[in-house]
């Protein structure tokens, strides 16, 4: 699998790490209750299909990305910068 | 027909001829009292208890493709009760009683094979670690012995003890762990099931679930509507898929694991063993296949096969532990779809549907739970109430924040 980053370009997917689905930017603010909380740590929808990660360039430009995928043939579809996406602010 | 030897010694004389298939092949009824969605070991072990230990007939297992072509069919074996947790430790000791029982239960030989596990530690935080999970292995009433550099010298004399960077100070032994021929446990299962009048039905997808006023009521499937009182979910890496067909969401995301295997080779690797500084264990399979693995690929994934980074891993941590491996060649690898929970432990439940009941979130160790899981969801289905070794395996631990987490390692789903 290889990945191309928005800023370096197509990469060895052994460059990237990935944190889990992109419910990760959602994160609930700290009294939003159980129901919020279980959402973002642990419910998925757990597509067999196309879905959407956050993958952290570690061995290059450091930039959290958001990849579209396909889990069933492991195709990149789309790769954008978390920046981009969130106004600055960062995956967790 | 009932196997033994003199069985074996009749048929050799009579030109095996008399053998015959070992199940049935029937066709779908229009209604069960129960229908279990998935012919792996967990779905084929949960019929046959439900039928031994409940008296209960009309049971039909539905699979999508055939039976034990799931996860069972491709996991590396590997059986052993060496958990640490209150809830994990009482259930892995129960199923691993039930494996050493397993063949003259189920008249099939399973070739369960008590070789043991040697976990291999690294570092004196790693010894203190595995003697703890040692004590507590020995206060739930199995067996632990820590061995110190030269006991491990003694039984591996094949690792390389030189190594400086990842030194092996000794390892956590587990005596009655070791490992099975895992197709055989899905048919000594399914045929022992089959004689007690449990349908099995292969080909039979089911591509919805029914549910009336809060009840489930029946299944769709690619073979027509079949009608159940209670209907089981058992699907492994499917479980979010099946769920979804009644609104249940899951904590679980479905993960790739790959294995290896090579050519045959003369006995050499008698035991499990487990690298603790690396993601690698082995055994050696009686046809002399060397069988091992690491961990996940770390990414979602369906595709049922990995790639080479994780392949790379794998046989660079095994070539670090033991070097003499690297003139075999491999001659296979494969992939399956692990039903990965955030906490690393399964889900024994019911649902928010009445009769609807779910059995899932085995990670990729799920092969050792198969008799104990079959017991216990067999016990939930049939009386409505938890069976004590797996009383914690519950679906809303996570809402409530009470995570059976073994390894420590955070509430994220591909961490463990
Ligand atoms: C490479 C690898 C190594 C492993 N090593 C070990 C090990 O050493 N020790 C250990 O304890 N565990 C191990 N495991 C984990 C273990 O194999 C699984 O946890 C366990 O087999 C899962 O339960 P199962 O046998 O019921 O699953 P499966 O065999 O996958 O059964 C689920 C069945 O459900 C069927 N199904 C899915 N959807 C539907 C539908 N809609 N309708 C009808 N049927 C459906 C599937 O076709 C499948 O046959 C390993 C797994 C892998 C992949
Ligand atoms: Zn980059």
């Amino acid at each position: 699998m290889r990945i191309t980053c928005p800023l370096c370009g197509d990469r060895d997917s052994r460059e990237f790490s990935i944190r889990g689905h992109e419910t990760y930017l959602d994160r609930p603010a700290p009294d939003a209750g159980e129901a919020a909380w279980d959402n973002y740590l642990h419910l998925r929808d757990n597509p067999a299909g196309e879905t959407a990660e956050l993958w952290y360039h570690g061995a290059g430009c450091a930039a959290w990305l958001r990849v579209r995928r396909n889990t069933l043939t492991h195709e990149v579809l789309k790769v954008d910068l978390v920046r981009d996406l969130t106004g600055g602010d960062h995956a967790d | 027909m009932r196997y033994s030897g003199l069985q074996v010694l009749a048929q050799g004389l009579m030109g095996n001829r008399g053998w015959k298939p070992v199940w049935r092949d029937p066709e779908p009824k229009p209604a069960y009292d129960i229908v279990i969605i998935g012919g792996g070991g967990h779905g084929l072990a949960t019929a046959y208890y439900l039928a031994r230990e409940h008296g209960l007939g009309n049971i039909a297992v539905l699979e999508k493709g055939y039976l034990g072509g799931g996860n069972v069919g491709r996991n590396t074996t590997i059986v052993r009760a060496n958990y640490n947790l209150p809830g994990n430790s009482e259930f892995y000791s129960h199923s691993l009683k039930l494996w050493e029982g397993l063949e003259a239960d189920l008249n099939y030989n399973v070739m369960h094979s008590q070789r043991g596990v040697i976990n291999l530690f690294h570092s004196d935080g790693q010894r203190d670690a595995y003697a703890r999970r040692g004590n507590a292995m020995i206060n739930q009433g199995d067996d632990a012995i820590l061995l110190d550099r030269e006991g491990c010298r003694r039984m591996l004399p094949y690792l390389d003890y030189d190594q400086t960077r990842f030194p092996i100070y000794g390892g956590l032994y587990h005596p009655r762990g070791g490992t099975a021929r895992h197709d055989a446990v899905a048919w000594g299962y399914a045929r022992a099931a089959d004689q007690r009048g449990v349908d099995l039905i292969q080909q039979c997808e089911v591509t919805g679930i029914d549910i009336a006023g809060g009840k489930v009521t029946g299944v769709q499937t690619t073979r027509g509507a079949i009608r159940a009182a209670k209907v089981a979910i058992v699907v492994a890496g499917r479980s979010g898929q099946v769920a979804a067909m009644a609104g249940l969401r899951l904590p679980i995301e479905s993960h790739i694991l790959q294995a290896f295997v090579t050519e045959g080779l003369k006995p050499c690797i008698d035991h499990v063993v487990t690298y603790g500084m690396g993601h690698f264990y082995i055994s050696q399979s009686d046809k002399g296949g060397l069988v091992f693995g690491g961990d996940l690929d770390f990414y979602a994934s369906y595709a049922a096969r990995g790639n080479l980074p994780m392949a790379e891993h794998v046989m660079e941590a095994g070539l670090t532990l033991m070097p003499m491996i690297g003139k075999a060649r491999v001659l296979r690898s494969w992939g399956g779809i692990m039903d990965m929970t955030p906490d690393g432990s399964p889900i024994i439940d019911k649902t928010h549907v009445d009769g609807l009941y779910i059995d899932c979130g085995w990670c990729y160790g799920g092969f050792k739970a198969v008799p104990g899981s079959g017991f216990s969801f067999a016990h939930l289905i049939a009386t409505d109430r938890h069976h004590d070794p797996a009383a914690r395996f519950r679906l809303d631990r996570f809402r409530r924040g009470v995570l059976l987490d073994e390894e420590g390692t955070g509430s994220q789903h591909n961490l463990h």
